[in-house]
């Protein structure tokens, strides 16, 4: 079972808890009613459902019940990292020095 | 109160001598859910009497009065059952936003007391209960029932779970307890 760090517990739970909720970082469109047809769609359904580093939402329904974020491998399912919703999205370095202490904390 | 009259009340799974466990359902208590800004944690804690913990996990417990923070916004408040009245009445006075729900009836408790306490626990909970501080909860999932897990004591948890989900809460206790006294 994956361990699952939430931001706002700031503990490892385990992944039951947790609810996976689609892609992060998808802005709704300021003005939907200005889009057309094709990008209204696009914002809808179109995911970029990569192979690889993947920035996603979680919820933790139960435990704190809040959204946050997560950077996950979809090969490997390994968290690089979690963080609370609203932040904006780590850079490279940020992700690393992450999955680093992860490494260090758990050998 | 709805729940004297439910099916647990007074149940006991005493352990033998060898396990030293024993499973029983806990006095009734009023129970309250309650929304707040953090920033204004301070007077609902004044209204509670009790100062509300300010961490995730955190318990504060005062005179019989338990509170325990579930998520960034989230506290639950346990009490005396003849105090709950007075403490609705202390918060309808409470100048700021904030939402306070009666959850009494929704739940029951039930102690799980004993050396082998965090053991029968670890059987349907997947976290690391050996882990856990005394004097700390949170939410979680025992078995695929929600549940409120308290640590009172080294060897005494107290769970919280919906009074629908407590029977079948209870059966796997019991299972898991007659494992523990027959040292499977």
């Amino acid at each position: 079972m994956l361990l699952i760090r939430c931001p706002y517990c700031e503990a490892e739970r385990p992944e039951l808890e947790f609810t996976y909720a689609g892609e992060a970082h998808i802005a709704r469109p300021a003005d939907p009613s200005a889009l057309s047809d094709d990008e209204w769609r696009d914002f809808l359904f179109i995911r970029t459902n990569p192979r690889g580093r993947h920035f996603e939402r979680w919820r933790h329904m139960h435990g704190c019940g809040r959204f946050f974020n997560a950077v996950r491998d979809t090969v490997t399912d390994k968290f690089a990292m979690t963080y609370k919703a609203g932040a904006p999205r780590p850079s490279d370095e940020e992700i690393a020095l992450a999955a680093s202490s992860v490494k260090e904390a758990r050998p | 109160m709805l729940l004297a009259n439910h099916p647990l009340l007074g149940k006991t799974i005493a352990g033998d001598k060898t396990s030293s466990l024993t499973i029983r359902a806990a006095e009734d208590v009023a129970r309250f859910s309650l929304r707040i800004d953090p920033a204004s944690a301070q007077s609902a804690g004044a209204a509670f009497g009790t100062p509300l913990p300010t961490r995730i996990g955190g318990l504060v417990e005062n005179g019989g009065r338990t509170a325990l923070q579930l998520g960034p916004d989230e506290w639950v408040l346990l009490a005396p059952v003849a105090e709950s009245d007075a403490i609705a009445e202390a918060f309808a006075a409470l100048q700021e936003p904030h939402s306070l729900v009666d959850i009494g009836h929704r739940e029951v408790g039930i102690l799980v007391e004993g050396e082998a306490a965090a053991l029968a626990l670890r059987s349907a909970i997947a976290f690391d209960v050996e882990a856990m501080p005394v004097g700390s909860g949170c939410r979680t999932i025992f078995d695929k029932a929600q549940i409120v897990l308290i640590r009172e004591d080294n060897n005494r948890f107290r769970i919280e779970v919906w009074r629908s989900f407590a029977d079948h809460v209870w059966g796997l206790l019991q299972a898991v307890s007659r494992e523990i006294a027959l040292g499977i």
